[in-house]
């Protein structure tokens, strides 16, 4: 310990800011805990930042998830691929090409993976002769396609849990979303900017019904949001499979119940040229990332909102209803996954298909669990299942790996995002030892 | 069952546990002689409780040793504590509330018949044997659940005795008690004491310790600093727990009573099940004065405190606020109408333990200017408001960003009454704002209290303690199964209130509640 470094108050009793194993601390480090002295602030950060690498809170134990679900997924790719584990089955005679036939196949999915995902290569060079420069960024266009319905689903799940209720029901409220705006976009004519303007604001309302339907349920009766949310999505997944039916969603003369395309009026615009698929969905989604952290953390009702997540007889008391809280916070969500359910009707499917709600409502649970509700790890956690949507198409056609292999990966990082303390076992992270966690035990086990 | 009949001799020594920078408890000795009731006082925060967790093994001791009859041990969980013949009633009980008293006592060391099966019939007998020996009345097929606290505590100790604990401990047993509970619970330590077993009483109100302990130890701030002996004064024991010279009676002037403020007229409450809790009800808080409503605990006055705030609903009567009818409004349109709030239960109802300080401080009023204007929160009023409150009210936190769930539960009351008293009050509603503070937090709330009466608040307040009622009262109101059975001068004679307090003040109904 570096006694001499702390000054004249050196002798002061230096132990609740001084790690007990500063030994293994970098020298800066320490010397940032010296220069603490006169800006507690700034040692105070960068000590929580060290602990937070060393002891693996959540942040560095989501992200070491990630990375194991990656090396997993490889382990998988590889050791499902004829070629390698023909290499391993002469693996006394040839060690070598065992070891680098697996290397090999697992590298090459993920690159191209990443080529399908953020960039390819061969389009840059193509560029420089000739090529087309929109193709450089046809990856990441196409990735931000995937995460756009993702982060608006995501995002009702995640308002959802921070007022304490488990929002199951975002295929519903997509439906219900890409129903009203797909209906819009086809049987409505309007000019331009205001028909796609109208069709978004209807795909909002379309899932605000079916939300605030679940919501009204839970304030009036105290019917339990999951089982509500769990039974809507039946009643509108068969819901719109009757519509497709009538003659007024109908396609005329198509043997499949499709609807007809939207109209181009009422199409998300571009964003990129016609070329490449990303367009104002995204915009959409990012805005509405923003506008939930703006309603949650600067708005009355976001405060509201919280307190009846977290307490909410402590809310009653403070004169709030919770009970005007659910109502409020369905209908919103309702009307997030109502947006995804119009990015995806209006920026790239652009006809109602009895499947259209694919699986986006149950991708935005695990989306809002990767995101830890917050609006920004939402958009982070859809970018990255966007990310491996888009790199799994890729990487099929070129290495012929099946797409499924990228929900695996997603599937194996929220399984070990659940399961922190395997994760810091895996990578030999000390138990978590933080300060509030010693706090909170303070406070409750010393007679309250 | 047997019962271990040897008296356990128990000494710690210089046992320190550290969480990280803190010391919690810093080289404690401490020892326990056969058959002592021993008394662990200190205020919140003090150690007391980390110093059983260690002895119970929840914890481990980073330096010091436990001796048990001279020889040193060390338990790694409370199975082991309990087989060394130490016991521990929690202060939140450790029992499961749909299982019978029996079922409760058994678990973890369940009988068996020859066949393997359960035997209940057993742990029924050892239930009756036990609740006989050492006169814990207690019926064994009772479902927890039905049973009031004072009783589910038996069950505690029952469960303790039942695995032949021959020391108990008992963290903060008095804190849920009414005080007949409390007298109750301590026939009961008096005659196990009398069988030889020896109590750890861990506590922070001195009239209990004073009252029950042969041999008192205080702590303060993770050390020891005295053993005075149980005839110590109450200002000895206060300050030496305190560290300082403590004021226990509040020092306030006559009141003066001005306009009425609250007016309740007939009012009538009914329950869940249909029976009316609060019944009819009338009478008046004047501005500048405090009306103390006394009882023992569910005769009525967490109802009447709730209906006043719109928490319940009304079935008959009226509640005016300054001759504005609050009758079957909403508890925003009650607080906006300048009354202020103090819950019973600070943790369900008065904080959100996951909120940061500053957002705790505006909790029912974060969408009042200069807060809030429409829709948007002015996020640095509120911590403005916050800073100042925190340094006006002495709330001991390292920022206003820190959880309100990492505050020890004198802060946290201070947080409550700071947010309650930090702004214009006509009427502040309190119900047992003192519960589990220590002695310091005490004098802390009560003087605040009777400063709002000063500055022209009626002030209404409900509280089992009588030591509370006749500290801070100007009128006390007795309330008896949910009606008032009197109302006396803050002069009256504690037995009188007593009276009162158990019905209608004949001895009468009295012998008749006794058998049965």
């Amino acid at each position: 310990m570096s006694h001499q470094d702390a000054g004249p108050e050196g002798n002061e009793p230096t132990t609740l800011t001084e790690p007990e194993d500063s030994a293994e601390n970098p020298p800066d480090a320490t010397k940032q805990v010296a220069a603490g002295a006169g800006h507690p602030k700034g040692a105070e950060t960068a000590l929580q930042l060290l602990n937070a690498v060393l002891e693996g809170s959540s942040a560095v134990v989501t992200f070491l998830a990630i990375v194991l679900a990656i090396v997993i997924g490889g382990l998988l790719i590889a050791f499902t691929s004829p070629t390698v584990l023909h290499a391993w089955s002469h693996l006394f005679s040839a060690p070598g090409a065992a070891f680098s036939r697996a290397w090999d196949v697992a590298s090459s999915a993920y690159s191209a993976m990443f080529e399908g995902a953020i960039v390819n290569p061969h389009t840059v060079s193509a560029a420089f002769h000739g090529g087309s420069i929109a193709a450089i960024f046809n990856p990441l266009s196409e990735t931000a396609v995937n995460a756009t319905p993702l982060i608006l689903a995501g995002l009702a799940v995640a308002l959802a849990f921070r007022a304490g209720m488990f929002n199951i029901g975002a295929t519903g409220q997509f439906i219900g979303g890409a129903m009203i705006a797909g209906w819009i976009g086809f049987a409505v004519h309007l000019p331009m900017i205001i028909h796609v303007v109208v069709a978004v604001i209807g795909g909002f309302v379309g899932g605000s019904i079916v939300g605030g339907f679940v919501g009204t349920l839970k304030a009036r009766t105290g019917a339990h949001e999951v089982i509500v949310t769990i039974m809507t999505n039946y009643v509108m997944e068969y819901l719109i499979l009757f519509l497709l039916g009538l003659a007024v969603f109908r396609a005329p003369g198509l043997p499949n119940p499709v609807s007809p395309p939207v109209a181009n009026n009422a199409m998300l615009p571009h964003l990129a040229g016609a070329t490449l698929r990303i367009n104002a969905g995204f915009l959409v989604a990012l805005a509405a990332a923003a506008g939930v952290s703006w309603f949650l953390n600067r708005t009355t009702v976001g405060f509201e909102l919280r307190t009846v997540g977290a307490n909410a007889s402590a809310a009653r008391s403070a004169g709030m209803s919770p009970e005007r809280t659910w109502i409020i916070v369905m209908v919103i969500c309702g009307g997030l996954a109502g947006l995804a359910g119009a990015s995806v009707i209006l920026g790239t499917d652009f006809a109602l298909t009895p499947q259209i709600y694919g699986t986006y409502g149950i991708d935005a649970i695990t989306v809002a669990l990767l995101g830890r509700g917050t609006p920004f790890g939402v958009v982070l956690a859809a970018l990255l299942y966007g990310t491996l949507d888009a790199g799994s198409v890729t990487m099929q056609a070129q290495t012929q790996i099946p797409v499924d292999i990228a929900t695996v990966i997603q599937a194996l990082i929220v399984l070990f995002v659940a399961s922190p303390p395997f994760v810091r076992e895996v990578f030999h992270l000390r138990r978590r030892r933080r300060v509030e966690e010693g706090a909170q035990v303070l406070a409750k086990g010393w007679s309250a | 069952m047997s019962g271990r009949e040897v008296a356990l001799q128990l000494e710690l020594r210089g046992i320190t546990k550290r969480f990280g920078g803190l010391v919690a408890n810093d080289n404690i000795d401490l020892t326990v002689e056969p058959g002592e009731i021993h008394a662990l006082l200190g205020e919140n925060g003090a150690g007391k409780s980390t110093l059983m967790n260690v002895l119970y093994g929840l914890l481990q001791p980073d330096a010091g040793q436990i001796l048990l009859d001279g020889k040193a041990v060390r338990f790694h969980n409370p199975g082991e504590a309990l087989a060394a013949g130490i016991g521990m009633v929690h202060q939140h009980f450790m029992l499961v509330p749909v299982f019978t008293v029996a079922e409760n006592v058994m678990l973890g060391v369940e009988p068996t018949t020859f066949l393997g099966l359960l035997d209940r019939r057993r742990a029924r007998k050892d239930v009756l044997e036990l609740s006989s020996r050492y006169g814990l009345a207690i019926d064994p097929d009772a479902l927890v659940e039905d049973l009031p606290v004072g009783i589910q505590q038996r069950v505690e100790i029952v469960k303790a005795l039942h695995r032949e604990a021959s020391m108990v401990i008992l963290d903060e047993p008095t804190a849920v008690l009414t005080p007949g509970e409390t007298n109750e619970l301590f026939e009961i330590m008096r005659g196990l004491q009398a069988s030889g077993k020896s109590i750890i009483f861990i506590s922070h109100k001195l009239k209990e310790v004073q009252e029950i302990a042969d041999r008192i130890t205080v702590l303060r701030r993770g050390k020891v600093v005295g053993s005075p002996p149980p005839s110590a004064s109450d200002e000895e024991l206060a300050s030496l727990m305190v560290g300082r010279a403590v004021e226990l009676t509040v020092h306030k002037d006559p009141a003066r009573p001005g306009d009425v403020v609250l007016k309740l007229d007939g009012l009538s409450v009914k329950n869940a099940a249909g029976r009316a809790v609060v019944n009819g009800v009338s009478f008046e808080v004047r501005s500048g004065e405090i009306v103390g409503v006394a009882g023992v605990q569910g005769n009525g006055q967490t109802e009447l405190c709730k209906t006043i705030m719109g928490l319940l609903p009304v079935e008959a009567g009226s509640i005016r606020v300054h001759d504005h009818d609050l009758t079957g409004t909403s508890t925003r349109a009650v607080l906006e109408s300048g009354v202020s709030y103090i819950p019973e239960d600070r943790q369900e109802d008065g904080i959100v333990e996951a909120f940061s300080l500053a957002d705790n401080l505006v909790l029912d009023d974060y969408n009042r200017a200069p807060y809030a204007s429409g829709l948007a929160l002015h996020l640095d009023e509120i911590r403005k408001s916050a800073s100042k409150l925190t340094d006006e009210y002495d709330i001991r936190a390292t920022s206003i960003d820190m959880t309100a769930g990492t505050l020890s539960g004198g802060n946290q009351q201070k947080v409550i009454v700071a947010r309650e008293l930090g702004r214009d009050v006509s009427l502040l509603v309190a119900n047992q704002p003192t519960r589990g503070l220590d002695v310091g937090s005490i004098e802390f709330v009560h003087n605040r209290i009777v400063a709002a009466r000063d500055h022209g608040a009626a002030v209404l307040i409900c509280s089992t303690e009588l030591d509370e009622i006749y500290a801070l009262a100007d009128r006390i109101i007795v309330m008896y199964e949910g009606r008032i059975a009197g109302e006396r001068p803050p002069t009256v004679s504690i037995e009188e209130l007593g009276l009162l307090m158990a019905g209608a003040g004949t001895p009468d109904s009295v012998a008749e509640a006794q058998p049965a």
